[in-house]
C-alpha cells in the first residue's frame, strides 16, 4: 500500500520537478527571459495555480487513465481474488479482441474487428462529410455574412445543442421511424410506396452521429477563416482564380489548423460516441463503443473494457498523428 | 484605338448613401492617371468598380473598349494593388508572382521563365524563394508589382500602396513606379489621398470630393487653375477670401471683401453682385514694410523657416489667418512675429470662383 502511496504522490511530484528544473534550465541559457512564474502571479496564487493544475491534471486525466491500462492487463477476477497469486499481468483480453473465445473455433475474432473498423471507417467518412457540411457555412459566417445574418447563425447553431445528447438521437429516431413524419411525408408526396427504413439503413446513426459534434467543427474553421485576411480572396478573384482554387489554394492553406483541430476533434469523438450507436444503431450495425460498453456492464469483464476502450483511444491517436504529420502539421499548431 | 478605360454616367450607391455620383471619364492607354481625394470621397469604390468587385448602379465602365458589365474581376483584364497588398503569405516570392499564371493554366516551364524575369524586372532576383515576411516594405511593394504584372495587365489598378510606406522610401517608391509605368506602357490608375504622389506621378489628375469627380486635367492644370473651390483648397495650399464680385472688366473682377477691395482673375465670368471666393497661393503673396496700396494689413503670428522656403503665418484685421511663403532666393527680409505688415499680390495670381451653395 505505501508502494503505491509513494507512486501516487510522487510522480506528480516528480513531473513538476521536471518542469521546474526545465525552467531553470531555459533561464540560464536565456530561453526563458521575463519576470519569473512567480514574481508574475505572486506566490499565493503561483501555488494555487500549480497545485489545481496539477491536481487537475493528475487526478482527474492522468490517474484514471493509467488505472484503466493497469486493470486492462489484469484478468478478471472476482473481487475476493484481487491482489491475491492469480492476479497478474496478461495480454488475454487484446488476446481476445484479436482471437475471440479460447473456445471458439474462428481464428479471428471476426465480430469485434470488424465492428473496431467499421467504426473507425465511417467515423472517418463522417468526419469528411462533417467537414463538406461546415465549410461553406463557416466561410459564410466568417467572411461574407453581415453582423445580424452572423449573430442569428450562430445562435441557430447553439440553441439546438442546449438539448441534452441523448434526447436528440431519440428525437432523431422518430423522425425517421418508419410511421415518423419524414416517411409519412414521403409517401405522402408519392415518392415512395412502402416507408423507407432509415434506421435499418443506419442513415440514421450517420446523420445523428454527424449532427452531434457539427460544432465541433464549425468553430475552429470558423475561427481559422475569419483570420483570413478579405482582401487576400479579392487578389486572388482579381489574378483571375476561379472559385475552387481560391478556397483550395487560399483559404484552406491558410484555415489548416482549424481544419486540423476541427477534423481531429470530430473523429475522436465520433470514434467514442455513445449514445448515438446505442439509440440510432441500425440492427445489423455493431459499433464498437457499445460493445466496449457491454463488456463493462454485460459481461461485467472490466479488464477486457478496458482493454477494448485502450485499443480504441491508442488507434484514434495514432490515426490522428498520422494525418497530422502527413498534412505537416504539428500538434501545437491545432490549438491556436 | 480605344481609350483603355471609361466611365460613363457611372452612379454607386449603396443604400442610401451615394459613393460616386455621375461619373464621366475617358482614361487613354499607356496614361498614369490618379484619383485625388480625401478619405471617403468614393475614389476607392471607383476603382473597385473598375476592377469588377462592385457593380456601377447605373451607368457602364468599359474597358478597351468593351462594356464590363456582368464581367467578374477575374476575367477583366484589370489587376488591382490592394492597400495593404494582399500577398500570400504562405506562398513564396516566386509562388506569390506566378499565381495568376498559375490559375491560368500556364505550363510550369513558361511560368517559371516569366517569373523569373519579373523578379529580375524588379530587382529581386535573389529572393524569390523567400517568405514574403522575410521581405522589407518596399520589397513586398515590388512583389505586388510583379504579381500584378505577371497577368499582363491592360490596366494597373492602384489602391494607395504606398501610403503604409515610410517618407524616403514612399519618395523612391514614386520614381520607381513611374519609371515601371514608362517601362511596361500599360495603363496604370492610382487612388491617393496624397497630392504630392498625384502630382509628381501623374499625366492626369481626376480631383474627387464626396463622389463627384470635381476636375479632370494634368499636374498643372488642377494646381494653377482650379476649376471649383474645392480643388483650389485640396489641390496645394491657399488661402481664401470671401467677397462680393463689384466689377467685373476683360478676365479681371474686383470684389469687395471684409480685408477691403481686392482683384482677382475670372476665369467663370462671375457676374457682378455674386459672391465669390478669392484664392491666392501662399507663395503668391508678397510682404511689404511700407504703405503699398495693394493688398490688405495683417500681422506676423509665427515665422517657421525650412530651408529652402519660409512660411509666414499672418492674421488679417478681420482675425483670418492666412499664410505667405517665401522663397529663400527671393532674397526678401523675413519678418519678426508681431510685426504689422501690408500683404499684396498680383491680381494675375488672384483667382475667383463662384461661392460654393450661392448659385
Amino acid at each position: 500500500m505505501s508502494g503505491s502511496l509513494a507512486f501516487v504522490l510522487g510522480l506528480p511530484l516528480a513531473v513538476a520537478l521536471a518542469f521546474f528544473a526545465l525552467a531553470a534550465h531555459e533561464r540560464r541559457t536565456g530561453t526563458a527571459t521575463g519576470p519569473g512564474f512567480f514574481q508574475r502571479n505572486g506566490l499565493g496564487v503561483g501555488l494555487y495555480l500549480i497545485i489545481a493544475v496539477g491536481f487537475w491534471a493528475f487526478f482527474i486525466i492522468l490517474l484514471p487513465q493509467l488505472a484503466m491500462v493497469d486493470m486492462s492487463f489484469r484478468p478478471k477476477l472476482p473481487p475476493a481474488q484481487m491482489g491475491g497469486p492469480k492476479d497478474v499481468y496478461t495480454l488475454e483480453n487484446y488476446r481476445y479482441f484479436l482471437f475471440g473465445s479460447t473456445t471458439s473455433t474462428d481464428a479471428w475474432n471476426w465480430l469485434h474487428i470488424k465492428a473496431f473498423l467499421l467504426t473507425i471507417g465511417v467515423s472517418i467518412a463522417i468526419t469528411v462529410l462533417n467537414f463538406a457540411i461546415c465549410y461553406p457555412l463557416a466561410f459564410h459566417m466568417a467572411q461574407s455574412a453581415t453582423a445580424a445574418r452572423l449573430r442569428i447563425l450562430l445562435l441557430l447553431l447553439i440553441l439546438p445543442y442546449w438539448v441534452n445528447e441523448i434526447l436528440r438521437a431519440f428525437a432523431f429516431r422518430v423522425l425517421l421511424s418508419s410511421g415518423g413524419i419524414i416517411n409519412q411525408m414521403l409517401m405522402g408526396l408519392g415518392l415512395t410506396s412502402e416507408p423507407v427504413d432509415f434506421l435499418g439503413a443506419d442513415i440514421g446513426l450517420y446523420m445523428g452521429l454527424s449532427y452531434a459534434y457539427l460544432l465541433m467543427m464549425i468553430f475552429p474553421l470558423y475561427n481559422a477563416i475569419e483570420s483570413l485576411d478579405k482582401n487576400q480572396v479579392e487578389a486572388a478573384r482579381d489574378l483571375g482564380a476561379p472559385w475552387w482554387h481560391i478556397h483550395a489554394f487560399i483559404v484552406m492553406p491558410h484555415a489548416k489548423p482549424g481544419i486540423a483541430s476541427g477534423c481531429t476533434l470530430v473523429f475522436m469523438l465520433t470514434a467514442g460516441a455513445l449514445a448515438a450507436p446505442l439509440v440510432l444503431g441500425g440492427p445489423r450495425t455493431l459499433w464498437f463503443t457499445p460493445i466496449v460498453y457491454d463488456r463493462f456492464y454485460q459481461a461485467f469483464n472490466w479488464p477486457q473494457g478496458a482493454a477494448y476502450a485502450f485499443i480504441l483511444l491508442v488507434t484514434c491517436i495514432v490515426f490522428v498523428l498520422l494525418v497530422l504529420k502527413a498534412f505537416r502539421l504539428s500538434l501545437g499548431e491545432i490549438t491556436r | 484605338m480605344a481609350a483603355a478605360v471609361e466611365l460613363e454616367g457611372v452612379n454607386i450607391t449603396f443604400g442610401e448613401f451615394v459613393a460616386v455620383k455621375d461619373a464621366n471619364l475617358t482614361i487613354e492607354p499607356g496614361e498614369f492617371f490618379s484619383f485625388l481625394g480625401p478619405s471617403g470621397c468614393g475614389k476607392t469604390t471607383l476603382l473597385r468598380t473598375i476592377s469588377g468587385f462592385i457593380e456601377p448602379t447605373r451607368g457602364r465602365v468599359k474597358i478597351a473598349g468593351q462594356d464590363m458589365k456582368g464581367i467578374g474581376p477575374n476575367k477583366r483584364p484589370t489587376a488591382l494593388i490592394f492597400q495593404n497588398l494582399a500577398l500570400f503569405p504562405m506562398m513564396t516570392v516566386a509562388e506569390n508572382i506566378g499565381y495568376g499564371l498559375r490559375v491560368r493554366g500556364v505550363a510550369r516551364h513558361e511560368r517559371d521563365e516569366k517569373v523569373k524575369n519579373l523578379l529580375i524586372q524588379v530587382a529581386l532576383a535573389e529572393h524569390g524563394h523567400k517568405k514574403v515576411s522575410e521581405l522589407s516594405g518596399g520589397q513586398k511593394q515590388r512583389v505586388a508589382i510583379a504579381r500584378a504584372l505577371a497577368v499582363e495587365p491592360s490596366v494597373l489598378l492602384l489602391d494607395e500602396p504606398l501610403s503604409a510606406l515610410d517618407l524616403k522610401l514612399r519618395q523612391h517608391m514614386r520614381t520607381e513606379l513611374r519609371a515601371i509605368q514608362k517601362r511596361v506602357g500599360i495603363t496604370f490608375i492610382y487612388i491617393t489621398h496624397d497630392q504630392g504622389e498625384a502630382l509628381t506621378m501623374s499625366d492626369r489628375i481626376a480631383v474627387m470630393n464626396a463622389g463627384v469627380i470635381e476636375q479632370v486635367g494634368d499636374g498643372r492644370a488642377v494646381y494653377a487653375e482650379p476649376r471649383t473651390p474645392f480643388v483650389a483648397s485640396f489641390v496645394g495650399e491657399n488661402n481664401r477670401i470671401r467677397g462680393r464680385i463689384t466689377a467685373a472688366e476683360e478676365g479681371l473682377a474686383t470684389l469687395d471683401t471684409p480685408l477691403g477691395t481686392l482683384r482677382g482673375r475670372n476665369p467663370v465670368g462671375l457676374a457682378v453682385g455674386e459672391e465669390a471666393l478669392l484664392f491666392v497661393r501662399p507663395e503668391a503673396l508678397t510682404l511689404h514694410d511700407n504703405g503699398s496700396t495693394i493688398g490688405f494689413e495683417g500681422e506676423t503670428l509665427d515665422v517657421a523657416y525650412e530651408g529652402s522656403v519660409t512660411h509666414v503665418t499672418l492674421r488679417a484685421r478681420t482675425g483670418q489667418k492666412m499664410t505667405a511663403s517665401i522663397g529663400a532666393s527671393t532674397g526678401v527680409a523675413l519678418p519678426v512675429a508681431g510685426e504689422r505688415l501690408n500683404v499684396g499680390f498680383r491680381p494675375e495670381d488672384g483667382l475667383l470662383l463662384a461661392h460654393p451653395g450661392r448659385h
